[in-house]
């Protein structure tokens, strides 16, 4: 802090390698120049990601189209998550501050107190970033569509509940007339990926068909993001969108609809964004795993009572450094990929 | 093995109670900043499109609340501004002089790759 310089030197032990020019000790320094690097590593990343942004021919993903879901409450909350998960890293780089800042009154509970609160504020961010990671992957309720004119679009509204699908012509393990209420959403999706769906009947796993009874969508309107010969790309249609939607996913044509991202597709947008949203949320997601590991270390020797026999607490600060750094290239990533 | 003509540095960071008091103050309100600017951030990304005609202007809002961001979180957190005049300089300049460069050049280019790729109508 402040009276780093207090020690006073002749120019004898100056010169014979006693002090430190940044007065600082050795291994806060190779922290520093380790974080230096690592922020190259993320520069590089993001600048990379930047270059294929301005590079590429399609519409960009939007950030409050894709990321607008919550847990347990559906979609049509742009943003909210996401920011939930910043403030989530925020709180726990401030009780990491304090962790320090404890530690220099050599306040071991206070230190045990706030690491222990980093940690767990570093254990929610990595959940979060799972629920965020397997949203992304399995993609709208809607997904996004290819019209008659080749055009693509994306669907907002509200999607119709499935209710249950009729079996009507038995398979190896549907009987005629059972009734299926399980699982629904992910079957009705794999049957439209595959075009196994056509006049409301589906086609399931075993080969059986079955009608499906769901509720009507409502305020639909299909946002166009790639031009074909009748729509453009910003376009959006409202008039008649929930026939158009249906015609689409009746059409019992494979690859017409897609749902979700992954390396190959993605609903969102370019293939590009998919793989550069998990590249560099999966890295950081890797350095926050890691920071919480590294903390938890760092906290079983504070409650060993290592570092206070040793009359300072510089691990705690050290960790606490790569901690902030690793809050530091959020606040990034979160600009880059959520808000511009 | 013990040596005792290094300076050790780490015992020179500590402080008392009553300084104590001030930091912790002064790390709340940076907390309260950081928050505040998130919540604008949200709030604004939610509200303005990218279709509207103030576009241009939010998204470079956007960038320069998060370098405030990330100046709070370097000086303050990492208690940077703390640390002597060259070891900030040694930190900071060299990535920002390469970064700078970096963002330049990959963004232009990215710019001429999209206008190539147009004019062979990819």
């Amino acid at each position: 802090m402040s009276n780093h310089n207090e020690t006073q030197n002749d120019s004898a032990t100056a010169w014979g390698g006693k002090v430190s020019p940044f007065s600082t000790s050795y291994g806060k320094l190779m922290m520093w120049f380790f974080l230096v690097s690592d922020a190259l590593t993320f520069g590089g990343l993001l600048i990379a990601y930047g270059f294929t942004r301005h590079a590429c021919q399609v519409a960009w993903p939007i950030g409050e189209e894709t990321f607008n879901s919550l847990p347990f409450l559906g979609h049509g909350y742009p943003l909210l998550y996401v920011a939930l998960m910043t403030f989530i890293l925020i709180v726990s780089s401030v009780t990491m501050v304090l962790a320090v800042e404890a530690g220099h009154r050599m306040d071991k509970k206070g230190v045990q107190k706030w690491m222990l609160a980093t940690i767990i504020g570093g254990l929610f961010f990595v959940g979060s970033q799972a629920w965020e990671w397997y949203h992304f992957i399995h993609g709208s309720e809607f997904g996004k569509i290819e019209l008659a004119d080749g055009s693509k679009a994306i669907v907002q509204g509200h999607f119709g509940e499935i209710k249950d699908f009729t079996v009507v012509e038995a398979g190896k393990h549907h009987k005629k007339g059972e009734v299926v209420k399980e699982d629904l959403l992910h079957q009705f999706h794999h049957a439209i990926e595959h075009g196994k769906l056509k006049n409301d009947t589906i086609t399931l796993h075993d080969g059986s068909k079955a009608l499906v009874h769901r509720a009507k969508d409502e305020h639909v309107v299909l946002v166009i993001k790639e031009d074909g010969a009748k729509y453009k790309t910003g376009q959006k249609v409202e008039a008649g969108a929930d026939k158009m939607y249906l015609e689409v996913i009746n059409s019992g044509t494979p690859h017409r609809v897609i749902y979700g991202a992954n390396l190959k597709v993605n609903e969102y947008g370019p293939t590009q964004y998919a793989q550069f949203f998990f590249f560099i949320t999966g890295f950081h997601g890797f350095h926050v795993f890691s920071g919480v590991v590294f903390n938890f270390l760092i906290f079983l020797k504070v409650v060993e009572g290592r570092y206070h026999r040793r009359g300072h607490y510089e691990m705690v600060e050290k960790t606490g450094l790569y901690w902030h750094f690793v809050d530091l290239v959020w606040v990034f990533v979160f600009t880059f990929f959520y808000l511009v | 093995m013990e040596r005792d003509d290094i300076i050790e540095y780490s015992l020179h960071t500590h402080h008392d109670e009553a300084t104590g008091v001030d930091l912790r103050k002064k790390i709340w309100k940076v907390t309260g900043l950081l928050t505040l600017i998130t919540a604008v951030e949200v709030i604004i990304g939610a509200t303005i499109h990218q279709d509207h005609n103030l576009w241009e202007m939010v998204k470079w809002g956007f960038i320069i609340l998060t370098i405030v961001k990330a100046f709070f979180i370097v000086m303050s957190f990492m208690h940077l501004g703390d640390e002597k005049k060259t070891l900030r300089y040694v930190i900071l300049l060299p990535y920002f002089v390469f970064i700078l460069y970096l963002i330049f050049i990959c963004l232009t280019e990215g710019n001429a790759v999209h206008a190539a790729l147009k004019s062979i109508g990819f």
